[in-house]
């Protein structure tokens, strides 16, 4: 698949937060979006996820046939998904259910993160690091093209980074996608970066602040 | 698509099971006021079983009312909606598949429990067992009521007054038609099957606008 983004901007609570944000997403590749505190990288993130109504602009994705763009895509955020009350396992078994086109087992993805001995626990005893590792071993029990990763390493170790970039590499080799929000360096090295500057003040024009143009 | 909301139902019955889950509160709660009610009004049988399949009607409204808030709430807050929004199955599914679960861990032992619950406000059986049949077609209705302001109000912390007071109007039909069809059971000039039939059209109504109503409140978070 292929995501192209035109002219997107982005308004929360009344107030603009960016604009003019475009650029292209093709198979294989990674985009690293970086920004100050603020700047609207979980927004635009959750606006491709769809759960949020671009202000203008036009998000589109070619050939994904008849799916819509929120079907293509794995979304791990700040906020997890997982139920504290259910077991790691049974967590990554709905998920499975509920998103389609499985993959791996919940057990086999576990392995993957490193994580096997949690499998019947459930995710509430769990650490920070080891449910944001739960998380992302949901990446693994269905195939999607487009990964939607928010912060990714907060609360990882070093070991789990790692695995984290060997996954993302391991993605894009089959022709998927990654866009991640990020302040740290993540393994993407040879992806682009998309800087997202703030807009600077409500006076300020709007043509005085487009973001990187770079389709 | 069948796979999805079979795991969405599972899921949700799962939770109510478990710690914390809601299951069990709202019958605690119906028997709490049908308890209640006796006390406060002395122990005049005929008064009691003349306004018992009311008092059972009453407390089951407010019954449902409890927990309503966390239906789409506690997903809200942890992400778990973001990732249905993303799900093989359209939203309008999994608000069914939601509200269908929450009915069944509420709405239906509500109804399953009311000949019981009867024997408090002294209830002939003929009356238990119109009172149970009017709560299983008539709590459907709740609770896909319910579901709308469930969804309205998921992103607004301590939503749950702000809910009951979007919801409780929207439920007065069903519990006019409710009470209504159990008392023709016991006799008047109304036949049975009368209000019988507008409640259980009631809750097809509520089934179709409710889920519709409730995903599109749903679909944007802001």
């Amino acid at each position: 698949m292929r995501l192209i983004v035109e002219n997107l901007a982005c308004r929360r609570s009344g107030r603009r937060i960016f604009s003019g944000l475009s650029f292209a997403v093709g198979p294989g590749e990674g985009l690293m979006v970086t920004g100050r505190n603020g700047a609207g990288k979980s927004s635009l993130l959750t606006m491709l996820a769809g759960r949020l109504k671009p202000d203008a602009g036009a998000i589109r994705a070619e050939g994904i046939g008849e799916a819509t763009l929120p079907e293509c895509l794995h979304v791990v955020g700040h906020r997890d998904g997982l139920k504290s009350a259910l077991t790691a396992a049974e967590n990554l078994e709905f998920a499975r259910d509920l998103l389609g086109n499985p993959a791996a087992s919940p057990a086999q993805a576990l392995e993957a993160m490193g994580l096997p001995h949690v499998a019947r626990l459930p995710v509430g005893y769990l650490s920070a690091g080891q449910r944001r590792r739960v998380a992302l071993a949901r990446l693994l029990v269905c195939r999607r093209p487009l990964w939607l990763l928010d912060e990714p390493t907060a609360a990882l170790d070093l070991a789990s980074q790692g695995v984290l970039a060997d996954l993302m590499r391991h993605h894009r080799t089959e022709g998927g996608l990654v866009i991640a929000a990020t302040h740290q360096a993540l393994g993407l090295e040879d992806a682009r970066e998309l800087r997202i500057e703030p807009v600077l003040s409500p006076s300020v024009p709007e043509e005085a602040f487009e973001g990187e143009n770079w389709l | 698509m069948i796979r999805a909301f079979s795991a969405l139902l599972a899921r949700d019955l799962k939770l109510a099971a478990r710690v914390g889950g809601s299951g069990a509160l709202s019958l605690v709660f119906f028997l709490m006021i049908v308890v209640l009610v006796p006390f406060a009004l002395g122990p005049d049988l005929n008064l009691l079983s003349r306004i018992g399949p009311a008092i059972l009607w009453l407390s089951a409204v407010l019954a449902t009312l409890i927990g309503l808030d966390r239906l789409f709430q506690s997903d809200e807050e942890d992400g778990s909606l973001d990732l249905m929004t993303g799900a093989a199955v359209p939203l309008e599914l999994v608000v069914l598949a939601k509200v269908l679960a929450s009915w069944l861990t509420t709405g239906l032992p509500l109804a399953l429990a009311s000949p019981l619950f009867g024997l408090l406000v002294a209830l002939s059986p003929t009356a238990m067992a119109a009172t149970a049949l009017t709560l299983a077609l008539g709590t459907p209705a709740l609770a896909f009521i319910g579901a709308v302001g469930a969804a309205l109000t998921a992103t607004i912390r301590r939503g749950g007054l702000i809910l009951a007071i979007v919801v409780l109007p929207l439920m007065i039909p069903t519990l006019i038609f409710g009470v209504s069809a159990a008392e023709a059971a016991l006799g008047g000039t109304v036949p049975f099957a009368t209000p019988l039939t507008v409640l259980a059209a009631l809750s097809l109504i509520a089934a179709v606008v409710g889920t519709l109503a409730a995903a599109a409140a749903l679909r944007w978070s802001e």
